[in-house]
């Protein structure tokens, strides 16, 4: 702790230099709801905080043509108060509603979240259902990523030394289509996910489901994307069958542990119930729209 | 030895300037560099919910905010609850009468998160309240006190 720097670079091109000369000593803050914590428990001792708040644009949402981009600092209040953002993605607000306290939304980010790479981080499944997109910025230039490729175990990422995330962008919302996070919790608020399930679809004028995507969390050691579950529900009406059928491939996707919060074949087994709830709030929200 | 850095911030809208240490949390610095001991530090983790403040008028845990971040900003604590008034604030008063608290610690935090309730929902439902506060721990009310002093200053501030 004796060389702690604080650092907030106001360009993405400082903050990546800085984040790659720190190389594993260095540490991207945001809200700072898990790094403060993981200083104060002595589970990190960083020589760099290289804050990236003052980064334009890393705190705001825009909308171009019917696409969204957020900047990863976001906090999640923004987010949820931003009437054309939460309309458009409510699964993604779902998820983001669902992390920790007003207090802790008050600063906590989608990029936080993303990058803290827990298992059981609530919006990343429903990130991931949506098909979003990560701008990455780092020493070597910049490139995107879908949100699935960035969490490769606890704690883990696939963004290299000086690597940060910018943003996110959605894709423009297509006609009768809807997303919706639902997650397994003994309590309704305040707690971890035992499971959690992001379902994005669209239906055609006729009602069958065209495309969909599909993602669980808190089952594996990284937030998954279920090709499987997926395909149960494209070509169908979504009906009861479907759904079941999707549920088997979401309970066979599953490679959990047993923990306080719930057994192995507990996780298995509701995974199904949680992942054919949150598609059926999908479709609704598809049907509206 | 490590760079202490020097911050000037606006706190219940009175200029304070003072120096602290990179790792240094914003609780920390309220209570010991500002002696604004009102704001109390309980989980140090963001759980409880009593190192309330407003931030830029955001509601957040000081004990997750890290103290240099406040250069520049505007800050506000319980005790700037009734700026330049020795009255108290609807909400003090109701939780005195209808005694939302007994040991006292989890206070500060609640009063500070029920008021910015009241600005952003002036008639927020129980369910409402229950939720907004579930981020503030207390361990002797059993909250039932605390949610009825909340509906009754909501009420009185309604009524203006």
């Amino acid at each position: 702790m004796d060389d702690l720097r604080y650092e907030a670079p106001d360009s993405p091109d400082a903050a990546s230099s800085m984040l790659a000369e720190a190389g594993a000593g260095g540490r991207v803050f945001a809200g700072g709801t898990d790094v403060m914590v993981q200083i104060h428990a002595e589970l990190i001792d960083p020589d760099v905080i290289v804050d990236i708040k003052k980064i334009p644009g890393i705190m705001s949402i825009s909308e171009s043509g019917g696409a969204y981009t957020f900047g990863a600092a976001t906090a999640g209040m923004v987010l949820m108060a931003h009437e054309g953002f939460a309309s458009t993605w409510p699964g993604i607000i779902d998820g983001v509603a669902l992390i920790g306290s007003i207090q802790v939304k008050g600063r906590a980010s989608v990029g936080g979240n993303v990058c803290n790479a827990s298992p059981a981080a609530d919006s990343t499944p429903a990130m991931i259902a949506a098909g979003a997109i990560c701008n990455i910025v780092g020493p070597n230039g910049s490139r995107e990523a879908p949100v699935e490729d960035i969490v490769t175990g606890p704690g883990k990422t696939s963004l290299a030394a000086g690597e940060f995330i910018l943003s996110f962008t959605m894709p423009a919302r297509a006609p009768h289509s809807g997303d919706a996070y639902l997650r397994l919790t003994p309590r309704t608020e305040m707690d971890i996910a035992v499971v959690g399930a992001g379902v994005n679809l669209t239906l055609d004028d006729a009602g069958t489901c065209t495309a969909a995507r599909v993602s669980l969390g808190a089952v594996a050691p990284t937030p998954l994307l279920v090709a499987e579950a997926a395909d149960a529900l494209i070509g169908t009406k979504v009906d009861e069958a479907a759904l079941a059928k999707m549920g088997e491939a979401c309970s066979a996707a599953c490679n959990p542990i047993s923990d306080k919060r719930g057994t192995k074949e507990y996780r298995i087994k509701t995974a199904s119930v949680i992942a054919q709830r949150a598609a059926q709030i999908a479709l609704e929200r598809a049907r509206e729209n | 030895m490590t760079k202490r850095s020097h911050i000037s911030l606006s706190v219940n809208g009175d200029e304070y300037e003072c120096l602290c240490e990179p790792d240094q949390s914003l609780v920390d610095v309220l209570r010991n560099e500002l002696e604004l001991t009102g704001t109390k530090e309980g989980c140090s983790t963001g759980d409880c919910g009593a190192c309330s403040i407003r931030l830029d008028g955001d509601l957040v845990c000081s004990c997750l905010v890290l103290a240099v971040e406040a250069e520049g900003k505007e800050i506000e604590t319980i005790e700037g609850m009734t700026p330049k008034s020795d009255e108290l604030h609807p909400l003090q008063r109701h939780f005195l009468e209808i005694n939302g608290l007994q040991c006292g610690i989890c206070t500060p935090g609640i009063l500070v998160a029920a008021k910015a309730l009241l600005e952003k929902n002036p008639d927020p439902t129980e369910t409402e309240i229950r939720f907004w506060l579930a981020g503030n721990l207390c361990r002797c009310t059993g909250y039932d006190k605390i949610i009825r002093s909340v509906q009754a200053a909501a009420e009185e501030m309604r009524k203006g």
